[in-house]
C-alpha cells in the first residue's frame, strides 16, 4: 500500500507523472468527474486549515467521491484521549484515503502502519507538508516550464518552514539549480539540510540576511510567514514576524520574469499591493493545490481514466 | 594483572578505552549472578588502550544496542574454551526502543504504546535520527 508520508517517498518520475496528470486535469476536467465515485476521503485535520482541508474536499468533490472527516481536534474523539493509532484504525474502515493534519510530527506516519488504507501528511507540525511541495512543483512548472537552471530564494521562516523543506529537498534533484536562503539569524535553514540535502548534492547556495540584495538575481522568491504556532517564547515571534515585508517597491529590483511564490496564509510579508504584480502567482498556486491533490488521490486509489 | 580465561562465556573486546562501565550497565551486566570481569584501560596493539568484558556464562546480547554504543567492538563466543564466534560489529541501520527523541513536537511524546525508532544518517558523524520527526538522537542515552 503506497503512503505519501514525506516528499522524498515519490521518486522524481512519480512528481513528474502526478504533475503530467494534474496537467490533464486542468485540460480536460470532465473526464475525470466520475473517476472517484464511490470512494470516500476522509480528512482528519487536529490542526486549523483552510487551503489544505478545502482543497483536499474540493479535489474529491471535482473527481465525483465524498468526504467525511473533522477540522478540529475538539470535535474528534483526541478530546477524549484517544490515539492517532486507534482514530486512523477505525476511520479507515469507513474510507478509502486518509489525509491527516496533526500538530505532532510523525502522526501521519503512525497512522499509516495501522490506517489500512492510504494515508497523506497533509501537514505535521514544522516537519513535512509534501501535497503542499507538489503544489509548488506544478507551479513552477506551469510558471517556468520545468525544474532546470533556476536560481531559487527562500525568505523568512526557514527553520520551521515545513514547505520550505519539503520544497528545497524536491528540487535538489534537479540540474543547473542554485539556492538563495534568506532569513534572520535566529530563523535559518537547520544545519542537517545544509549538510543532507544541499551540500550532499552538490547545490551552489548562499545564505543571507537581506533580501533587497540578492532579490535581482532570483527566478522564484518563495516567502513564508513566520509562524507564531512554531514559538514557545511569544516574545521572540514578535521580534521576527515582520523581518521581511516584499513590497511593490521592492519588487522594482526584481527579474521581470520572477514568480513570487507563498504557501499562504500570508500575514504581512506580502504587501497586499503586489497582489496584482503578474510576477505574483501565490493565487494560483493554490489553485494548482487541487489540481495535484486530485491526481494525488487518484494515484493513492490506483484509478485510471 | 592476571584475569583467567573463562570455559564458557562472552568476551567484548576491543571496546573504546573508558566505556566499558557505560556498556556494562546499559546492558544490564550488573544484574547477572556469573563471574563478569571488566577491564580498563589495557594495553592494545591496534587501539593503544582498549577496555574488555568478560562475562561468565553465553547469554543473549542485542548487537544492534552494541553496535549502537560502540561500533568497535569484537564480541568472541567461548563453549568449552574454545572460540565458538567472532561477530565485529558495525552500527545498525535502524535502533528501536534504545534512544528516547527529545524532540517535544514529535508524536513519540504523546502517543502510547509507540516504539521509539530511529535511523541511521550519517555513517562517518555517526548520526542517528527519528523514523518520525527526523530529530536528531540525542548524544547521551
Amino acid at each position: 500500500m503506497k503512503h505519501l508520508i514525506d516528499i522524498l517517498d515519490l521518486t522524481r518520475e512519480e512528481i513528474e507523472n502526478l504533475i503530467d496528470v494534474s496537467l490533464d486535469i486542468i485540460g480536460n476536467p470532465g473526464k475525470y468527474k466520475d473517476a472517484c465515485r464511490g470512494k470516500k476521503l476522509a480528512t482528519l485535520f487536529y490542526e486549523p486549515s483552510t487551503r489544505t482541508r478545502l482543497s483536499f474536499e474540493a479535489a474529491m468533490y471535482e473527481l465525483g467521491g465524498n468526504v467525511l472527516g473533522f477540522s478540529e481536534a475538539a470535535s474528534s474523539s483526541t478530546a477524549k484521549g484517544e490515539s492517532v493509532s486507534d482514530t486512523a484504525r477505525i476511520v479507515g474502515l469507513y474510507a478509502d484515503v486518509i489525509a491527516m493534519r496533526h500538530p505532532k510530527e510523525g502522526a501521519p506516519l503512525v497512522a499509516s502502519r495501522v490506517a489500512g488504507v492510504p494515508v497523506i501528511n497533509a501537514g505535521d507540525g514544522g516537519h513535512n507538508h509534501p501535497t503542499q511541495t507538489l503544489a509548488d512543483l506544478l507551479t513552477i512548472r506551469r510558471e517556468k516550464g520545468g525544474f532546470e537552471n533556476l536560481t531559487v530564494g527562500f525568505c523568512g521562516d526557514l527553520k520551521f518552514g515545513r514547505t520550505v523543506h519539503s520544497l528545497l529537498s524536491a528540487l535538489s534533484r534537479y540540474a543547473g539549480i542554485r539556492f538563495v536562503l534568506i532569513s534572520p539569524e535566529e530563523l535559518r535553514l537547520p544545519g542537517y539540510l545544509v549538510s543532507d540535502v544541499i551540500e550532499k548534492n552538490g547545490i551552489p547556495y548562499e545564505e543571507t540576511t537581506h533580501l533587497d540584495a540578492v532579490l535581482p538575481e532570483l527566478d522564484i522568491l518563495y516567502m513564508t510567514r513566520v509562524q507564531k504556532e512554531r514559538f514557545f517564547n511569544e516574545a521572540d515571534y514578535l521580534r521576527l514576524k515582520d523581518s521581511y515585508i516584499l513590497t511593490k517597491d521592492k519588487l522594482a529590483a526584481a527579474k521581470p520574469t520572477l514568480s513570487v511564490m507563498h504557501p499562504l496564509p500570508r500575514v504581512n510579508e506580502i504587501s497586499p499591493e503586489v497582489d496584482d504584480d503578474p510576477r505574483a502567482c501565490y493565487f494560483r498556486q493554490a489553485e494548482n493545490g487541487k489540481f495535484i491533490r486530485e491526481a494525488l488521490i487518484l494515484s493513492l486509489l490506483e484509478v485510471t481514466v | 594483572m592476571i584475569i583467567g580465561q573463562i570455559k564458557d562465556g562472552i568476551v567484548l573486546d576491543h571496546i573504546t578505552a573508558g566505556n566499558a562501565i557505560r556498556i556494562y550497565h546499559v546492558l544490564g551486566l550488573d544484574r547477572l549472578t556469573c563471574t563478569v570481569a571488566l577491564i580498563q584501560h589495557a594495553d592494545s596493539k591496534k587501539m593503544g588502550k582498549k577496555d574488555i568484558i568478560k562475562v561468565g556464562q553465553v547469554i543473549d546480547l542485542d548487537f544492534a544496542v552494541l553496535g549502537y554504543l560502540d561500533p568497535g567492538i569484537t564480541v568472541n563466543v567461548i563453549k568449552n574454551g574454545e572460540l565458538a564466534k567472532r561477530e565485529h560489529l558495525s552500527l545498525p541501520e535502524r535502533v528501536t526502543d534504545i534512544i528516547r527523541c527529545k524532540n517535544p513536537r514529535c508524536i513519540t511524546m504523546t502517543e502510547p504504546g509507540i516504539r521509539q525508532q530511529f535511523r541511521l544518517t550519517d555513517p562517518k558523524k555517526k548520526v542517528y535520527r527519528c523514523v518520525f520527526c527526523d530529530s536528531e538522537a540525542p548524544t547521551e542515552l
